[in-house]
């Protein structure tokens, strides 16, 4: 049996590391990561994984050695930051076209400049396009049951993409919450063992990886790689539910709180989605129907279904934790209001975008998003697309 | 590749090449759009052509001019270009315009002699 203990988010996710025992740990540290890193070490001087684990210089270079012993055939995992993560830019690319099944936790922490440790969504949102799938994560119970849903996903035959498990610096990485941890027999028999279909190191039979592809084939490449994230929703989905079954803890591509009924509602991607919760309770028992939605998978994207969750609603706030400096607001707002649009959801989507750099959002934050949606629904105040929520004018 | 088909739904999964030692196998020929063709009639034998192909694409034999290789020209033209004008040997030609044989074979002359690879 599994049992209830008090973990901060980084040490649930070295936790499910452990539990893993991948055979490859290339990691660099860099804050707020960088507890998972110091903990999982720990594991490994004391014996209690068999993981090589590979001290390197850089991300670039945690990336690199993750992406050489994956493609090795290693079960291989590193995890990181913000400025980390967009230094191994390049190398996501490269580990997701290789078709490479590495897991990688990313604590999300806001890009430079300025100089910031704080949380916000920049630096996945800046690599939404990298071809990994990304699975966010509210709490430390999310990001520790979506590091072993991830290796499965990524694992996949069908799949073959690497899996980024996102969750928000310090506020979840550094803050003791009590969660569920399952047994190591559970795990093991859930993630199963990692048998590669073709690795380097099988020297019986070589390959090339990694060829050069002109436009005589890069073009078709590409294509088999965009197939794969269609191909991944739907087994996002099974292994979800099969893990589900397993733990009673079941995520979807997204999780819904008092939408059946609403008339207004937020999407919003991690921790402020329990913010968002408490504001729907308070407007609620004023009798005002909000809901909210709170969106766990990005990539591949869950767009017929967001359709259908936001389809009866009247007015939606898109809650954005990241710019994407188009001059037309954060990035899940772009995808929400475009996946919308030309079907018969016709409502006003607006986008907030809220809490760069650790910025706090307290419920009366989320409050005013409300407040705001129903006026609007209310034509007492003028549709405006993008708004910044909380910032000094 | 080695694969039965060349669309994406053939090839195999991350750009993986599967049998090993077969870099022989990619005939760079095929990235060429302009083609370059010998008139063996007008050819002077200055060899001019050879010296200055940025690839090995001149086949020479017995110190005489004797062909193409298709296989790896890319078509840039230099052999054209430095074609002396009182022989002008080599024309260049969209490749679409050649009738036969198509990229990745050796031009008649050289063949037969199994040197063009």
């Amino acid at each position: 049996m599994g049992k209830r203990v008090a973990l901060t988010g980084n040490e649930a996710v070295a936790l499910a590391m452990k539990q893993i025992n991948p055979d490859v740990v290339a990691a660099y540290p860099i804050t707020p990561q960088t507890e998972i890193v110091q903990y999982f070490s720990s594991f490994v001087s004391d014996g209690q994984v068999s993981t090589e684990m590979v001290r390197v210089e850089s991300e670039h270079s945690a990336m690199s050695a993750t992406i050489g012993a994956s493609a090795g055939g290693a079960r291989a995992m590193t995890a990181t930051s913000s400025q980390g993560l967009a230094l191994m830019h390049e190398m996501l690319h490269i580990a997701s076209s290789y078709r490479l099944p590495i897991v990688m936790p990313v604590v999300n922490r806001a890009l430079s400049g300025p100089i910031n440790i704080h949380c916000d969504h920049s630096d996945t949102m800046s690599a939404r396009d990298t071809g990994w799938i990304q699975l966010y994560s509210e709490n430390a119970q999310e990001a520790y049951d979506n590091m072993f849903i991830a290796q499965r996903i990524a694992e996949h035959p069908d799949v073959l993409l690497p899996v980024m498990v996102c969750m928000d610096g310090f506020i979840i990485s550094h803050s003791l919450e009590n969660l569920n941890i399952e047994d190591d027999k559970l795990v093991k028999d859930f993630v199963g063992p990692y048998e590669p279909k073709q690795y380097l190191l099988d020297v019986k039979n070589p390959y090339t990886s990694g060829p050069l592809a002109m436009y005589d084939y890069y073009m078709e490449l590409k294509r088999q790689q965009a197939e794969a994230m269609f191909t991944a929703k739907p087994i996002v989905q099974a292994i979800s539910e099969e893990y589900g079954k397993l733990t009673g803890r079941h995520q979807g591509f997204f999780e819904t709180y008092k939408l059946d009924d609403a008339d207004i509602a937020v999407v919003v991607i991690g921790s402020t989605a329990g913010t968002a919760r408490s504001a729907v309770d308070h407007l609620r028992a004023q009798g005002i129907k909000a809901g909210a939605l709170k969106l766990r998978m990005f990539r591949p994207v869950p767009r017929e279904e967001i359709i259908a969750a936001l389809s009866p609603l009247k007015a939606v706030a898109v809650m954005d934790r990241a710019d994407s400096y188009a001059g037309f607001g954060g990035p899940l707002f772009g995808d929400v209001r475009s996946w919308l649009y030309g079907t018969k959801c016709d409502l006003p989507v607006v986008n907030y975008v809220y809490g760069l750099g650790g910025r706090d959002v307290i419920m009366e934050d989320v409050l005013k998003v409300y407040d705001y949606l129903n006026k609007l629904v209310n034509h007492q105040v003028p549709l405006e697309l993008v708004q910044y929520l909380g910032v000094r004018e | 590749m080695t694969t039965t088909g060349n669309g994406w739904k053939d090839l195999p999964i991350g750009a993986v090449i599967e049998k090993a030692g077969n870099a022989r196998e990619y005939l760079t020929g095929d990235w060429r759009t302009m083609r370059p063709v010998w008139d063996p009639e007008k050819c002077i034998q200055c060899l001019f052509c050879w010296v200055y192909c940025p690839d090995a694409s001149i086949l020479v034999k017995d110190g005489k001019m004797i062909g193409i290789n298709y296989e790896h020209c890319k078509g840039c033209g230099i052999c054209a270009a430095e074609c002396p004008k009182r022989a002008s040997a080599i024309t260049m030609i969209r490749e679409s315009d050649a009738d036969a044989p198509s990229a990745g074979s050796t031009s008649a002359a050289a063949t037969g002699k199994g040197g063009a690879c």
